[in-house]
């Protein structure tokens, strides 16, 4: 049994099922309140959910069954007095420490915790870096969207923001540096200067088998990194777009990785009205379209940042992804075929697998 | 003490409660002083900054209020969702 759970614009939904059939509902939480992002911790089992109330704000809830009682986490804001608030968590992610989850979020902002979600703490040395006056936020505003750590390492992270670039530290947070050579803002004047980290960065994944491998997808533009993130190759060619949001790898092959391109930033529906993921399996160099049983005319879709995941690696490989149309899509045989897992959701926000 | 009076999600944090007299001069000492009075209200009302939240309405006596309207002894506060919506 897969369970995923699908953040939408009107609540959490977990759904349950086997790959090729539809997905049962069983259970909605946050009835009308937007849920950017949920997860379950693989480690305790608990699930952490991201809720933005459209009034009283944004929060992160945690529970062990997510058809029953959740409970408030305590610490998700920003320093009383200042001159900022939280305006929405996008992604919480587990650490490589015990009991230790990192959450990002708008504006700019990483939360650790380091008892399981329950109580959180700002990361001060990035709330305080003393660039932030020159952060500018993309189209979703100042959002801390990725959070990679390295498999065995905690004091090794990788972020990306939007559009702030890659951010990186060896020393679990104490030092930060940028790791943005290679990336072309096409969005930019040409003369701009090199060192600009105006860099609308969509998404940033590690290779867990091979750590020193990301893979990125831009604003204009797919890449990767053979050496932790220090330097960046374009690896869009062959693609039908380098424009896009979501991103997956199977966690068995670090020359693989799943975009779905979206038209253009100007256009952010699927191009030429035809659901496809494309999927490298050779570190970028081709990709390969993969749309048996996705839409195929006149489907106009849009898929968010967060809202690609799966679950599983190698040939039991399953992804999942949800559109903003509510259309929920599924492969149980790592992406080579798609099957319609639910339809009639609210926009999906989030996607995340896990069986 | 002025009263301030909550509904919905606000009262069930507040004890279950929707009445609630706490001391202040303005509405916004009267809703730090109600997060002082009942922590499980803090950052629900007030953002980090002390503003109201963009989808909250404040009222002193029926008239729309900001975080600097003066608030006299007799006052009623009500607190509510605003009436905002489209998507």
């Amino acid at each position: 049994m897969t369970e995923l759970l699908v953040g939408t614009k009107k609540g959490l939904f977990v759904l349950e099922g086997e790959p090729g059939g539809a997905f049962a509902v069983r259970a909605r939480a946050f009835a009308g309140e937007a849920v950017e992002y949920a997860m379950r911790d693989p480690r305790s089992g608990r699930v952490l959910a991201s809720v933005t109330s459209g009034w009283y704000g944004p929060r992160i809830w945690h529970t062990d069954d997510p058809a029953g009682e959740w409970e408030q986490a305590e610490g998700v804001a920003l320093p009383e007095g200042g001159d900022a608030a939280l305006e929405r968590i996008w992604v919480i992610v587990a650490g490589e420490a015990d009991a230790t989850l990192y959450a990002g979020g708008d504006p700019g902002v990483l939360f650790e915790s380091r008892d399981g979600g329950a109580t959180w703490a700002l990361q001060r040395t990035l709330w305080d870096h003393p660039t932030r006056p020159d952060w500018q936020p993309g189209g979703g505003g100042l959002c801390l969207h990725s959070i990679v750590p390295w498999p065995g390492d905690p004091d090794r992270l990788a972020l990306a923001m939007s559009a702030v670039g890659v951010w990186l530290t060896d020393d679990r947070g104490r030092t930060w540096r940028h790791g943005n050579d290679g990336i072309v803002p096409r969005y930019l004047p040409e003369d701009a200067p090199g060192d600009t980290i105006n860099l609308c960065v969509h998404n940033l994944h590690r290779a867990p088998r091979r750590p020193e491998r990301l893979f990125m997808q831009f604003h204009g533009g797919v890449y990767r990194s053979d050496d932790a993130g220090a330097t960046w190759s374009d690896i869009g060619a062959g693609l039908p777009s380098d424009f896009g949001f979501p991103m997956a790898l199977d966690p068995a092959d670090p020359d693989s990785a799943f975009v779905i391109p979206l038209r253009a930033d100007v256009d952010r529906v699927t191009p030429d009205g035809r659901v496809r993921v494309y999927e490298t399996r050779d570190a970028g160099a081709t990709w390969t379209p993969r749309g048996e049983g996705l839409p195929a005319g006149h489907a106009y879709l849009t898929v968010l940042r967060q809202a690609f995941g799966g679950a599983g690696e190698g040939d039991g490989l399953q992804l999942y992804f949800g559109a903003t149309s509510g259309a929920l899509f599924g492969s149980g045989d790592a992406g080579t075929s798609w099957f319609t897992a639910a339809e009639h959701l609210p926009p999906v926000f989030s996607v995340r697998a896990t069986r | 003490m002025a009263l301030v009076r909550l509904r919905g999600p606000l009262r069930t944090l507040a004890g279950g409660r929707p009445d609630h007299q706490v001391p202040g001069a303005t509405v916004g000492e009267l809703l730090r002083a109600l997060e002082r009075a009942e922590p499980a209200v803090a950052g629900w009302i007030l953002d980090e900054r002390g503003l109201i939240r963009r989808h909250i309405s404040v009222f002193v006596g029926g008239d729309p209020a900001r975080e600097a309207t003066v608030v006299g002894d007799e006052d009623r506060v009500d607190v509510l969702p605003a009436i905002s919506g489209g998507s």
